[in-house]
């Protein structure tokens, strides 16, 4: 059989070559075929034809970063999941799977309260910063 | 552990023909048998994302009762080459305003993303470059760097238009990545293992041998898994990123010509790879149905058998995109963490309670009394 230096990360390592050369070889083609007739006022930023005013990397709402926060502590929890997942059947036919199953339940219940949380925060509703200031007025 | 598609050639004679003539060099030849296979598979999934824009256009025109693109070529099948060319010849133009590295390198992420996952992608029992025993966990793994390139691609453009499309992008495809991901975990829950010859191995070739129909909650995780697929490459009605009538054309406003184009080809690749995917988890993979053999013809056949699964998926993907409209951005962000998510978890547990209640078994095998 096939020592283990042509281990299965070699097919990879080639894809992500191939990928890479494709990307240098079609832009050296594009180098060699494109017209190349630069202005300023072609390489300004697209604004519908207007001047564009000012930078775009100004604020932004911060609802995308509370969305990318509740994504890093799920995707943990199912990163932390797929071991369990994977040797689940294998405990189920040892007989383990009654006490597999309860430990697996107990953790997905941590996931379940964390979305509750958010919920319940309102942090899972894409418009709520104005309609929960406007119920805290009047109450 | 990691069976590749040369240590399951190297059980054949030609093997030890081609063995010799690289004078045992088994370093070199796998080298060789690697790139040689690479190739093949980079060549024609590109034809497969070059016809994806052909057969977009084409049903897109059939659904709308027009005639679609028919004078390049018999029926207009060369319009993928005549596209190529006019892409390479198209000026490239970089906004002065942008981070000229960040918007160089932000579509080689795209492409070098979507090119790693094709390494796990089973087409046959042996003809998968690298059967990995965490297959599915490194394609999802790896196929964040599409959000990335996505991301980086609107933020490097500098441009208004393209940094909302960026910003939208970034927070749609990361958030249905926690729907698929746990989908996806119901599948590894029932097969026992995260690699793809471990899965599809798992089922067999007729549908009740399929996941999708081993019990409920694997049916409702095979369209939560659909419907997170498709917002997660992008496509409508999950469109946002790229929605043409509010952004322009979002994170790739600002790219011409090639780089535009890379764009597009890892955009479709990706779609082939989702649906390869979904019909690998959920509709038996490659299996033939009726026939277990162990011979090389078999792998032809069941190359067949897998490529007509994804295809049949990749129809159903573009004729979705032209029968919906597109979402709202509340709308999707509640559709994702409202809906899809519990269901998700939902499926989890149900998967979980099923393989212990009746013992791994699956609804045919619990009705006709097998095994």
């Amino acid at each position: 059989m096939i020592p283990a230096q042509f281990d299965a990360l070699m097919p990879i390592v080639i894809f992500m070559g191939l990928a890479i050369l494709l990307f240098f070889g079609g832009h050296y083609l594009s180098v060699v075929l494109a017209p190349k007739k630069p202005s300023h006022l072609k390489s300004t930023p697209y604004e519908c034809g207007e001047l564009p005013v000012g930078s775009a990397w100004s604020m932004f709402n911060v609802r995308f970063y509370v969305v990318g926060l509740i994504f890093i502590i799920f995707d943990v929890e199912s990163v932390l999941m797929f071991p369990v997942a994977s040797i689940f059947r294998e405990l189920n036919d040892m007989g383990q799977g009654g006490y597999a199953l309860i430990i697996f339940l107990s953790f997905i219940s941590v996931l379940i309260e964390g979305i509750a949380y958010c919920w319940k925060k309102g942090d899972l509703d894409w418009v709520k910063s104005f309609q929960h200031s406007h119920k805290k007025e009047n109450k | 552990m990691n069976q590749t598609v040369v240590s399951y050639l190297s059980q054949y004679e030609f093997y030890d023909f081609l063995l010799a003539l690289f004078r045992n060099n088994q370093g070199v030849l796998a080298f060789t048998l690697y790139l040689l296979l690479a190739l093949i598979i980079v060549g024609m999934c590109a034809t497969i994302g070059g016809l994806g824009t052909y057969a977009e256009r084409k049903i897109s025109a059939d659904l709308q009762a027009r005639i679609g693109p028919n004078r390049v070529g018999p029926y207009g099948l060369l319009q993928m080459l005549a596209d190529g060319v006019k892409m390479m010849t198209k000026e490239d133009i970089m906004p002065f305003t942008a981070d000229k590295k960040l918007f160089y390198l932000a579509p080689l992420l795209c492409l070098t993303g979507v090119f790693a996952t094709l390494a796990v992608l089973p087409f046959s029992s042996g003809f998968i470059m690298a059967d990995l025993n965490v297959g599915i966990f490194y394609l999802v793994a790896i196929s964040s760097l599409v959000g990335l390139g996505v991301f980086l691609g609107g933020y490097a453009s500098n441009s208004k238009w393209s940094m909302l499309g960026g910003m939208r992008g970034a927070s749609q495809i990361i958030s249905y990545e926690i729907p698929v991901t746990i989908s996806i975990l119901a599948i590894v829950l029932l097969a026992g293992g995260m690699g793809f010859g471990t899965i599809v191995g798992r089922q067999g070739g007729l549908p009740h041998e399929w996941f999708m129909f081993h019990n409920p909650f694997a049916f409702i995780a095979f369209f939560v898994y659909s419907v997170g697929a498709l917002a997660e490459t992008n496509r409508a009605p999950f469109d946002l990123p790229e929605a043409e009538s509010e952004l322009v054309s979002g994170y790739h406003t600002e790219y011409t010509g090639m780089r535009f184009g890379f764009f597009a080809l890892a955009e479709y690749i990706e779609v082939f790879v989702v649906c390869g995917v979904a019909a690998s988890l959920f509709l038996g993979g490659y299996n033939v149905p009726g026939i277990k053999l162990d011979i090389l013809p078999m792998q032809a056949a069941q190359f067949v058998i897998f490529m007509t699964k994804t295809l049949v998926l990749y129809y159903v993907v573009i004729w979705i995109r032209w029968t919906l409209p597109r979402l709202r951005v509340d709308q999707l962000m509640s559709v994702c963490w409202k809906y899809l998510t519990p269901i998700a978890i939902f499926n989890l547990m149900g998967c979980a309670i099923w393989m212990v209640v009746f013992n791994g078994k699956s609804i045919a095998e619990l009705v006709l009394g097998s095994h």
